[in-house]
């Protein structure tokens, strides 16, 4: 058995605390049989006084406690003061030894450990909530955490650096996230974070190790079938390992920047219009340069680079390659040579490119690689990997067109997978639709809300979901549009600011956006985009009869029973009088 | 061949054995009871509950539970000598010796138990 189980603590406080208290009770015990047999002073009479049980023991009390009352029952003889000497000292070794092995536990790595397990594993026992299991708080841990507990949902963290630990105790998120030093490639970590809890909506892997990852997705297959796993990898071999037994969502941060990168170049107002709804709440997204056509250099021909290759290549565009080591792919132009130099630059044809691809996992070189070719070149489009969020400020201050940021696509993608499901559909039929119907659509979202990153949320017509919705169309008396719907509940019933972008029926094809006639039947699916307070506007018509009959109607009905009774009377006698 | 093992059955036994030499006598009989007697088997209890700390096993918890009943019962039978003998006044009387050995006894079965216990666990051991 290990430290780790939680009911280990008191047991291991008891085995350490073993030998010290056989010392106490010993001491204890040779000290009052001692003082029973030790001869007293005489009594009246002459006869030698012996203190009995009863006496020794209490006078051992109140003496090895420190506590001290003086001589009791009555002025000790001088062989009893002998022997008290001898046991006070004693004593005081008892006590010394005792205290000092269990501050010696306090302070032991695996007894702290035992007792943070077990605080951890009540701490999500007694969560009543709804909560995400994130393994691995680094740069994209705390992007997802810090957008989960936006978006009010909560989370449990396992990690195992304990600095990190450390770092999320001092955010301030609204809500508290449990978290633990552990590794997630256990699977008795990830059972005490909640795996198998009817609480827990989804495990998303993200640690730096591929094979820890792939650890947390195997766990999460056979202990927890029904859950949706994300699991972020980054060689195609863990791709592979985790697609075997059916990993319900894999990101590889650079093939996602490489369909990126691939849309932008297809279909630049598509890339734009994915961007805008996948970023992370509270953001802005830019419009960017669109990519040119032509010659691009790429620095760099890692597992980044070759995802890019492909991209550009699938485009028939002309990339060089800038490479320290030897060609190992013969079929594109290869210079040997460092990117951050001139002249490898040079080399491969800088000056006649539209482009460059910094790919390195270098961030020092890959700016010094921009820097140098846009001196060259100024009119370059770049695109920039940035490894660590922490050099932020360095790739800000360069304004390169596109900057690949791991850690954030693979957030992106995890908060588009859970939070919003028909997303990803959404996003499948932008990425094969024509540039200009996601042109013209990107013009009206952007300019009806903006380019601050919206709300996106999908709600199905239910008993859940929807309840009041739910009920009006169980009565099968009207017909519900999803125009009338879409109204906020203020007086002149205005739209509500959001759009729906997708419907999902069962047995029909995708309905994108559905416009204002769309009938809404019972079990539908919808996808929205829009700001917040349209989002809970919508959520106050699907929950509440009420307000679902005064945007539908335009009619205040007044509430409880005796008020009912009350307007139906008076509607009867307008109708009567009339 | 274990120390530890031949520590924690010498006690185990120890205490079993002590408890015996003070409960066997004519029970209302006070100089059939030796109070040191009564003293070491409290003694050498404490400490055999004090080994059986830690063991997270089944026979390990009921080891240390009937060693707890055990102390209990012993503590109980000085608490009521020590209450006669002094705060009462009564001194040893005979129902004060029955129930000062009866409480024994019960801690003696308790201690019985635990043998039984430990010769259970070593046969079943086959080593």
């Amino acid at each position: 058995m290990t430290s780790s189980t939680p009911t280990s603590t008191i047991f291991l406080v008891l085995r350490r605390l073993r030998t010290p208290l056989i010392v106490l009770i010993l001491i204890f015990a040779l000290s009052v049989l001692g003082l029973t047999l030790v001869p007293g002073p005489p009594d009246a009479n002459g006869a030698i006084q012996r203190l009995s049980f009863f006496h020794s023991v209490y006078f051992f009390s109140y003496t090895a406690t420190t506590i001290g009352f003086g001589e009791i029952p009555y002025a000790f003889s001088e062989q009893q003061r002998l022997w008290v000497t001898l046991c006070i000292y004693l004593s005081v070794i008892g006590w010394a030894y005792t205290l000092g092995t269990v501050f010696a536990m306090l302070q032991d790595k695996n007894f702290l450990n035992a007792v943070a397990v077990q605080r951890f594993a009540r701490q999500v026992r007694r969560l009543r909530e709804h909560f995400f299991l994130v393994c691995g708080y680094g740069e994209t841990g705390r992007l997802i955490c810090k957008a989960l507990d936006e978006l009010g949902y909560r989370a449990v963290v396992i990690e195992k650096d304990e600095a990190k630990v450390g770092d999320l105790e001092l955010q301030s998120y609204s809500a508290d996230m449990p978290a633990l030093c552990a590794d997630a490639g256990e699977p008795d970590t990830l059972l005490f974070a909640g795996l198998t809890s009817r609480y827990c909506r989804g495990v998303i892997a993200l640690t730096n190790d591929d094979s820890t990852n792939l650890a947390v997705a195997i766990a999460a297959r056979l202990l927890a079938p029904a859950l949706p796993a994300l699991c972020r990898a980054e060689h195609s071999d863990t791709v592979a390992n985790m697609a075997s037994f059916g990993t319900r969502h894999i990101i590889n941060p650079f093939e996602q920047f490489g369909e990126y990168m691939a849309l932008a170049l297809h279909s630049p107002a598509a890339y734009h219009l994915l961007l805008w709804l996948t970023g992370l709440p509270g953001t802005t997204v830019t419009r960017h340069r669109d990519p040119p056509a032509g010659k691009w250099v790429l620095c760099g021909y890692g597992s980044f680079g070759k995802v890019m290759t492909e991209a550009l290549e699938n485009a028939s565009l002309p990339v060089t390659i800038i490479d320290r080591s030897p060609p190992v792919d013969p079929a594109h132009h290869w210079v040997k040579g460092d990117g951050t130099g001139a002249d490898a630059l040079a080399a491969a044809g800088i000056r006649e490119a539209v482009g460059i691809v910094a790919a390195t996992g270098n961030d020092v070189n890959n700016l010094s690689i921009v820097v140098t070719a846009h001196q060259m070149n100024p009119g370059l489009f770049t695109v920039l990997r940035q490894n660590h969020v922490a050099n932020r400020a360095l790739f800000d201050a360069f304004e390169s067109d596109f900057t690949m940021v791991p850690s954030e696509i693979v957030a992106h993608e995890c908060l588009a997978i859970l939070t919003t499901p028909l997303l990803a559909p959404f996003l499948a039929a932008v990425r094969k639709a024509d540039d200009t119907w996601a042109e013209a659509l990107l013009q009206d979202v952007t300019s009806r809300f903006g380019w601050d990153v919206p709300a996106v949320w999908s709600v199905a017509i239910n008993i859940a979901q929807a309840p009041s919705v739910y009920r009006l169309l169980m009565r099968h008396e009207t017909r519900l549009k999803l125009g009338d719907l879409l109204r906020a509940p203020v007086t002149d019933r205005p739209d509500l600011s959001c759009r729906a972008l997708l419907l999902l029926r069962e047995g029909d094809p995708p309905r994108l956006l559905p416009d204002e006639d769309q009938e809404v039947l019972l079990g539908d699916q919808l996808l929205f985009v829009g700001d917040e307070t349209a989002r809970k506007e919508l959520n106050l018509t699907l929950f509440n009869a009420h307000t679902l009959k005064y945007v539908l109607t335009g009619l205040d009905s007044p509430g409880g029973l005796v008020w009912e009774w009350l307007a139906a009377r008076r509607r009867k006698e307008e109708a009567a009088r009339r | 061949m274990n120390l530890e093992k031949v520590i924690f059955g010498f006690f185990i036994v120890f205490a079993a054995t002590l408890n015996f030499g003070f409960f066997i006598g004519e029970i209302d009989n006070p100089t059939h009871h030796d109070i040191y007697e009564l003293f070491a088997a409290i003694v050498v209890n404490l400490i055999a509950t004090v080994l059986k700390f830690g063991d997270r096993t089944q026979i390990g918890a009921i080891h240390l539970a009937t060693s707890l009943v055990a102390d209990l019962q012993l503590l109980a039978a000085a608490m009521v000598w020590g209450y006669a003998v002094h705060v009462d006044g009564t001194g040893l009387t005979a129902g004060v010796m029955s129930s000062i050995v009866s409480l024994s006894g019960g801690a003696l079965f308790a201690n019985v138990i635990s043998v039984v216990i430990l010769i259970a666990e070593t046969i079943m051991q086959r080593r």
